[in-house]
């Protein structure tokens, strides 16, 4: 059996709850097993997990799982495992996800692959690949331990609603108190969080300064994407570090990337190349960047981008 | 405070990655090495900030074997007291966290550090394997800490957020961009770092679980599509018709 642990925010399912979900459906096809999903803590129509291919969806309740605390998770996920016989726990390779997986993998005595980016095969051994060097370079694991635990890369697979919604069921499983207290949550509402994001809008040093960021913001905006910058901008605090992508940022493969006034150093590549698209508009002909790019505009940002918004103002009013 | 900072070994972030025998190793030829950023801009700092203020010891360990001793003294330099060397090569998250978790076991630190991820093979997992080898908390992608008596007020990055949080100690923490500031070391610190302690110990026991059998280079793009300047709408034509991304 296979056991994924769909992740939510305020009772709400993420879209990585969802891909996790459709990988571990394809994993246990892979293996020859059934999956299934476990929730934990409050969740709206938990049932719809089916939908995406858990064939049994359980969900804990315990006042012990209303914060994230990594040891009170991995004893709920870990403790669901066993009462159903999973040999393989699927998360996400988000906040939640990374903070669990090395626990959870100890605890389990498991082979870990963390961030995979696809599904596994299994003709003798069992192997999975990953993204390392931060995204420069991809490694294929053979997990030789009977247990796994994964971590799914957001957006390496593309959830897949073709199965019906499933009765929720509940599991008995001993859940210990949280030690970490959570005080205060500050989430910024109304923006997709940059690895969860489809369309990114970002930015580096030929903004010139961050009294420019209103001809992004607003291409963002009229795109639905969220912002980026590189680690120059960050650290000079013309934007807040956690926009700040590349290799000792935030790694992100969104469907379409557009990079305005980054060069395109090998750091900042390492983040972003795993990118669907790439656009990169920069009016230095030679920036390495261009290397990297689906599609290139060699031009002066500052012209150019606002009428890019103009352009995309009028697609997505026809 | 007894702190443990664990400081990893990575190529440095502008190293161009290859690989050899069809594959299946890392080209390790003409890499320069430097101690992985998260680990001691941030982890090391901010540990070394806390002892400053709070009194007590901070101890680097690192996994590793002895060429990496150049590697030690430079966290040694910006001001650990003493250091800790695992005489093994550090072939997997699992394998770490057991050796350092081996040795912290029978020490009693109030607070282990670690960085939030290593910059080769990314896997954010050797915090978290600590913390539970220990039976700790475990609290990731710390951003701001604070440490009164035994409880630390931690900030930490959360999707779209963050989050504040208490714990006491004693901890595993994981440090993100954020936590504290790089320092240099001063001439002062490379000279004392020389006659300050580095034990080495042998590797405890150890089973592999998984390893990597294979590397590959991402594929290569095929070359950039240049679209004029002055018609975006050529552009958004190609995003949406031919990459299908809009």
């Amino acid at each position: 059996m296979v056991l994924v642990f769909a992740e939510t925010v305020k009772g709400g399912f993420k879209k990585a709850a969802f891909e996790a979900v459709t990988y571990g459906a394809k994993t246990a096809a892979v293996l020859g097993t059934d999956c299934a999903a476990v929730v934990l803590g409050e969740a709206d129509n938990a049932g719809q997990l089916g939908e995406y291919g858990a064939s049994k969806v359980y969900q804990l309740k315990s006042d012990h799982l209303a914060n994230f605390d990594s040891q009170v998770y991995t004893a709920a996920i870990a403790g669901a495992a066993d009462k159903i016989g999973a040999s393989v726990v699927i998360l996400s390779h988000s906040s939640t996800g990374k903070s669990l997986m090395g626990r959870l993998a100890a605890r389990m005595k498991a082979g870990a692959v963390a961030a995979v980016n696809a599904v596994p095969t299994n003709d003798g051994s069992f192997k999975v690949r990953k993204p390392v060097f931060s995204g420069k370079a991809f490694a294929t694991y053979e997990v030789s331990a009977d247990k796994k635990v994964l971590s799914v890369m957001g957006n390496s697979i593309q959830p897949e609603a073709t199965g019906a919604a499933v009765a929720v069921e509940s599991l008995d499983v001993d859940v210990p108190a949280p030690r970490v207290r959570v005080k205060e949550v500050k989430r910024v509402e109304g923006v997709v969080p940059l690895p969860e994001a489809e369309l990114v809008v970002s930015a580096g040093r030929g903004m010139k300064g961050p009294d420019n960021w209103g001809i992004i913001e607003e291409l963002a905006t009229v795109m639905g994407a969220t912002t980026a910058c590189s680690r120059p901008v960050a650290d000079s605090d013309w934007r807040p570090h956690h926009e700040h992508v590349g290799q000792t940022g935030v790694a992100i493969r969104p469907n379409l990337y557009i990079a305005i006034g980054i060069s395109g150093a090998i750091q900042h590549l390492a983040g972003v190349n795993s990118s669907k698209t790439i656009v990169v508009i920069n009016k230095d002909p030679e920036a390495p960047f261009f290397k990297a790019a689906d599609y290139g505009v060699v031009a002066d940002l500052f012209d150019v981008v606002p009428r890019l918004t103009e352009s995309l103002k009028k697609f997505k009013a026809s | 405070m007894k702190l443990l900072v664990c400081v990893s070994r990575v190529p440095d972030t502008t190293t161009k990655i290859t690989f050899k025998d069809g594959g299946a190793t890392f080209n390790t030829d003409g890499v320069k090495y430097i101690l992985n950023p998260y680990d001691e801009w941030y982890a090391l700092v901010r540990a070394i900030e806390l002892k400053e203020q709070l009194g007590g010891t901070v101890t680097a360990i690192h996994v590793g074997p002895a060429a990496n001793d150049t590697d030690i003294r430079k966290a040694l330099a910006i001001g650990a007291d003493n250091a800790v060397r695992i005489n093994a090569e550090a072939s997997s998250p699992a394998f770490v966290a057991t050796q350092i978790a081996a040795h912290a076991k029978a020490e009693g630190y109030d607070i282990v550090f670690t960085g939030k991820e290593t910059i080769n093979y990314n896997n954010s997992s050797v915090g978290a394997m600590l913390a539970e080898l220990l039976d700790m908390p475990f609290v990731s992608y710390g951003t701001h800490m604070d440490v009164a008596g035994n409880t630390a007020t931690i900030t930490r990055d959360i999707e779209g957020g963050a989050e504040v949080v208490e714990v006491d100690t004693p901890f595993v923490v994981s440090a993100s961009k954020g936590m504290a500031e790089q320092r240099i070391p001063n001439m002062r610190g490379i000279m004392m770092a020389k006659r300050k302690p580095l034990k080495v110990v042998e590797p405890a026991a150890f089973e592999e679980t998984e390893k990597a059998v294979h590397y590959e280079l991402p594929p290569a793009k095929t070359g950039v599509k240049l679209v004029d300047p002055e018609n975006m709408d050529e552009l958004v034509r190609l995003l949406h018709e031919e990459a299908k991304a809009i």
